[in-house]
């Protein structure tokens, strides 16, 4: 295995670590929740097999499922977040293409691109979890607020942490 | 067939995102049954030592609380006994000889290791379970009023459907006006549930207090639930519109006590043979 191959392997369990033992207990105002295990999936080399990711994407969200009580949802959110990256990283390739096994990052991509990158894959992740998990569409303003303070505060620390990343590498 | 086989391949991808989504589909629609045993939830001891862990340095912060709140159980419990004892004095009959109806409930006290209050359905984890003889579908209740159900079980530990959960409801009554309804939160604020099912001919106020009618036969009748803080009739609507204050802090829950019903398969099964299967 390689050496990035092993950073992968072990940042798995950090991502979870972090998610049931810090994140779980961290909701602001009962209405902005931080799911920042999809990051894990988010920056996985940008050449990662479809059927890998999916694969890995279903057993992240099924152990956080298990530690949120909610057997299926936030696996659904992020299998179909699995489906759609790579789609979506074609889409919107920079020019020149992406480096040979390259890690979508803020550093290597720059902020615009990585927003572009993330924003629509987060809200469309949170928007699969809050609706599934409210079981419908009833309530949905209430839903929608919940989506958005979410959003806001997952890519907050997603920021964060890649510019905390960045910072390391650089020394 | 090669050609079925080719499409199949071509569009791999899709096949497998769409099976995956079936399992959890599946997976989802299995735990929304009631009272399902399974294993992969917050009871599965390993996780729960995981929560219990991140529980407990949190709860260091609120030990001065839960201290107090105890201390304050004891000296309400500690009257009421005495007032009992004093009662019971004077009283040469004690009205009920039946050792089984004296001996109805029987309360277990739990800690609880795992508790949410944001998510639409909420699940609390407690720290005993099969060995203690917690069985699914008993009732839960705190020092202040009702908590919730027992959902699934594993040996040491128990997944408890609380009140805050969409799903869940709790035949009630104000106490006042002795009008049944049913307790149901509605997904939003943490501190207020709906009683839903009080027809118009009723006048409840603010201020009424609501209890658990009894009526199911998992809590005991007249367990706080909460009061009413809100009355709204619209024009045409066959019910009221109520809104709860719960009794119970769900975002303060610390402490709680299974109760077990012990009448409750003789109750069931009389039911069965005269109504039948309930719906």
């Amino acid at each position: 295995m390689t050496r990035s191959g092993i950073w992968f392997f072990f940042s798995f369990f950090l991502y979870l670590l972090i998610q049931v033992m810090l994140l779980k207990n961290l909701v602001l105002f009962n209405t902005a929740f931080c799911f920042l295990y999809v990051a894990y999936i988010l920056f996985l080399p940008t050449e990662t097999n479809i059927l890998a990711l999916m694969v890995i994407a279903f057993f992240t969200g099924f152990v956080v499922d298990i530690f949120y009580n909610s057997l299926g949802v936030h696996a659904s959110a992020l299998v179909a977040i699995a489906y759609l990256r790579n789609y979506w990283l074609r889409v919107i390739t920079p020019q020149g293409g992406y480096e040979i096994n390259s890690v979508p990052s803020l550093e290597a991509n720059g902020t615009q691109w990585f927003l572009v990158y993330t924003i629509p894959l987060i809200v469309l992740h949170h928007f699969i979890l809050f609706i599934v998990e409210a079981g419908g569409f009833h309530g949905f303003g209430y839903t929608s607020m919940k989506m958005l303070f979410s959003v806001l505060f997952t890519m907050t620390i997603l920021v964060i942490l890649q510019l905390l990343t960045t910072e390391r590498r650089r020394i | 067939m090669d050609r079925l086989l080719r499409f199949f391949y071509e569009y791999k991808a899709f096949f497998i995102f769409f099976f995956l989504e079936l399992i959890c589909a599946w997976l989802i629609v299995r735990n929304n049954q009631y009272q399902s045993a399974s294993y992969f939830n917050s009871s599965n001891r390993l996780v729960a030592n995981i929560v219990g862990f991140s529980n407990g340095v949190r709860e260091y912060f609120s030990l001065r609380d839960i201290n107090k709140e105890l201390a304050d159980e004891n000296a309400i419990l500690k009257t009421k006994l005495e007032q009992r004892t004093q009662s019971l004095y004077s009283l040469e009959v004690r009205e009920i000889k039946d050792a089984a109806i004296i001996n109805r409930y029987e309360y277990v006290s739990a800690k609880v290791v795992n508790n949410t209050t944001s998510l639409f359905k909420n699940f609390i984890t407690i720290n005993k379970g099969k060995d203690e003889g917690i069985g699914p579908g008993m009732a839960v209740i705190s020092s202040k009023g009702a908590v919730g159900k027992v959902k699934s079980v594993s040996d040491h530990y128990s997944v408890l459907i609380s009140l805050l959960n969409i799903d869940e409801q709790v035949s009630s009554v104000i106490k006042r006006t002795l009008n049944f309804g049913t307790v149901q939160w509605d997904g939003s604020d943490a501190r207020f549930a709906n009683l839903l099912y009080i027809p118009r001919h009723v006048k409840p106020m603010a201020g009424d207090t609501v209890v658990t009618s009894g009526y199911n036969a998992i809590f005991p009748p007249g367990v706080l639930v909460g009061i009413i803080r809100e009355v709204k009739l619209k024009e045409e609507a066959p019910f009221y519109e109520l809104k709860v204050e719960l009794a119970q802090d769900f975002t303060k829950l610390a402490f709680v006590e299974i109760v077990k019903s012990n009448l409750k398969s003789e109750m069931d099964s009389l039911e069965l043979n005269t109504i039948g299967e309930p719906k």
